[in-house]
C-alpha cells in the first residue's frame, strides 16, 4: 500500500500548495447555484422543485472541470513517466493520486452540500439523502472522470474532448443521484437508487484505476 | 548501495531485432542493444534520429514495432522532463520519488543527494522558482540515491554548468565502478575511457 499512500501525500500536498486552483471547483459550485436562485426566484414553487436536480447538474460540472488538470501536469512535467515506470502497481498509484483529486473537488461539494441546499430553498427532507448521494456519486465521477483525462493527458488541451468522452458516462450517476432525492421528495424511499449508486462506485473503483493506468500508458506513445 | 548478485560481464539489457516507426518514419530497423555491467554506452546521431525514442523503447515506455527487450526489473530513466512538480521543492520531489517505488530511503541520504547535486540552500524552494540549470541538477539528485543497475540518459549534460557536468561525469564513473551499466544519449564527447558507441542514422 505503500505508494498508494506516497502519490496521496504528495497530490494533497500539491493541492494545499495551490490554493487558488484548489479552491476553483468550490467556488464554481456556490457561484453556479446562486445563479439559479437569481434566475428562478425565491418564492416560486418551483425551485425546492428543481433544486436537487441543479445541486447535481452542478455537482457533476465541478467533477469535469476539475478532473481536466488531473494528469495534464504530470504529464508534462515528466512525473507521469517516473510514475508508470516505477509504480508497482500501477493501480494502487492511480488510486491515490484519485483520492487526493477527490478530496479537493468530489468531498468539498458534498460537505457544502447542506448549506448549498437551504440556500436554494430545497426541502429540509431531501438533505441527508442529497449529502449521501454526493457522498455515494462523486467519487464515481472522479473516477470515470480519471478515465477521460488519462486518455487526454497527452493531448494539450483536450477539454472538449474530454467532455464528449466522459459526460454519456457519467448520465447513470446523474440519474440515480438526483432521482433518489426525487424518491423522497414524492414520500418513497430512496434505497433502491442509494443502492444502484454504490453498486456503481464498487464497480468503478475496482475497474476504473486499471483503465486509467492502461491509458497513461497509451498517453506515453507520442 | 548496488545489488550484490551483478557480476561483472553480465547483461544488464538486451534487446534484439528492435523496429520503431513514428509518424511513418522508420527510425531504426532490426537494431541489437546489449549493456553489461561496467559498460557506458552512448548513442551518437543527428536531431529526429531517434535516440530518445530508442531510449523510451529500452525504459519500456514506448512500445517497439518488433523486437524482443529483456530489461532489469527497475532501471533508472532520465528524460528531457525534469520530473519534478514546480508546486514542491527538490528534497520533496525526490522523497516522491523513492516512496514510488517502496524503498525506505533515509532523510538523512535524501538531505545528501540535495547537498550533492548543490541545492541545500535551495532545498525547501518550490522548484518553479529554481533556474534551468537548478532544475537539472534537481533531477541529477536522482542519480544520487539510485540503486538502480541500468541508467538511460537522454541528454543528461543539457543546460548543466562546469562543475554539475563534472558530477555528472563522477556520477557515472561510480555507477560503472559498481558494475552498472548506462546509456547515454549525447551531443558532446563525455570524455571516458572505453565506452562504446552507437550511431543512429537520420
Amino acid at each position: 500500500m505503500g505508494n498508494f499512500g506516497v502519490q496521496f501525500r504528495r497530490d494533497l500536498l500539491i493541492a494545499i500548495r495551490g490554493r487558488t486552483e484548489t479552491a476553483n471547483p468550490v467556488a464554481f459550485f456556490v457561484l453556479a447555484l446562486s445563479l439559479f436562485v437569481f434566475a428562478v426566484g425565491t418564492d416560486s414553487e418551483t425551485l425546492p422543485r428543481v433544486a436537487p436536480g441543479v445541486v447535481w447538474v452542478v455537482a457533476l460540472f465541478v467533477a469535469m472541470l476539475s478532473t481536466e488538470n488531473l494528469f495534464h501536469r504530470d504529464y508534462d512535467d515528466g512525473s507521469l513517466e517516473l510514475m508508470l515506470l516505477h509504480n508497482r502497481p500501477l493501480f494502487l498509484g492511480v488510486l491515490g493520486k484519485l483520492l487526493a483529486h477527490w478530496c479537493v473537488s468530489g468531498l468539498p461539494v458534498a460537505i457544502l452540500s447542506p448549506l448549498a441546499a437551504v440556500f436554494i430553498n430545497a426541502p429540509p427532507e431531501i438533505i441527508v439523502t442529497l449529502v449521501g448521494t454526493l457522498l455515494l456519486g462523486t467519487p464515481v465521477l472522479t473516477l470515470i472522470g480519471g478515465i477521460g483525462a488519462a486518455l487526454t493527458a497527452g493531448l494539450g488541451r483536450g477539454g472538449l474532448l474530454l467532455a464528449v468522452l466522459v459526460m454519456p458516462l457519467y448520465i447513470p450517476v446523474l440519474i440515480f443521484g438526483s432521482g433518489a432525492c426525487y424518491r423522497i421528495l414524492d414520500g418513497a424511499v430512496a434505497t433502491g437508487p442509494m443502492l444502484w449508486l454504490t453498486a456503481l462506485l464498487a464497480g468503478s473503483i475496482t475497474l476504473a484505476p486499471f483503465a486509467i493506468g492502461a491509458a497513461l500508458k497509451g498517453s506515453q506513445e507520442y | 548501495m548496488h545489488r550484490a548478485d551483478v557480476l561483472l560481464n553480465q547483461p544488464l539489457i538486451e534487446a534484439s531485432d528492435l523496429s520503431c516507426t513514428v509518424a511513418g518514419q522508420l527510425l531504426f530497423d532490426r537494431l541489437d542493444v546489449t549493456v553489461l555491467s561496467g559498460d557506458v554506452l552512448e548513442l551518437w546521431g543527428p536531431n529526429g534520429s531517434g535516440k530518445s525514442t530508442l531510449l523510451r523503447c529500452l525504459a519500456g515506455l514506448f512500445s517497439v514495432d518488433a523486437g524482443v527487450i529483456k530489461r532489469p526489473e527497475h532501471l533508472l530513466y532520465l528524460g528531457h522532463r525534469s520530473g519534478l512538480n514546480e508546486s514542491l521543492s527538490p528534497l520533496e520531489n525526490l522523497r516522491w520519488y523513492t516512496g514510488l517505488r517502496e524503498k525506505n530511503t533515509s532523510s538523512e541520504a535524501l538531505s545528501t543527494a540535495i547537498r550533492r547535486v548543490g541545492l541545500e540552500s535551495y532545498k525547501d524552494a518550490p522548484c518553479r522558482t529554481l533556474s534551468a540549470g537548478q532544475v537539472r541538477r534537481a533531477s541529477l539528485a536522482r542519480l544520487c540515491i539510485s540503486d538502480s543497475p541500468l541508467w538511460l540518459l537522454d541528454e543528461p549534460m543539457t543546460s548543466l554548468d562546469d562543475d554539475a557536468a563534472a558530477l555528472l561525469r563522477t556520477l557515472i564513473v561510480e555507477h560503472r565502478s559498481m558494475g552498472g551499466g548506462s546509456i547515454c544519449a549525447t551531443h558532446v564527447d563525455l570524455g571516458f575511457p572505453e565506452t562504446r558507441v552507437l550511431e543512429l542514422d537520420a
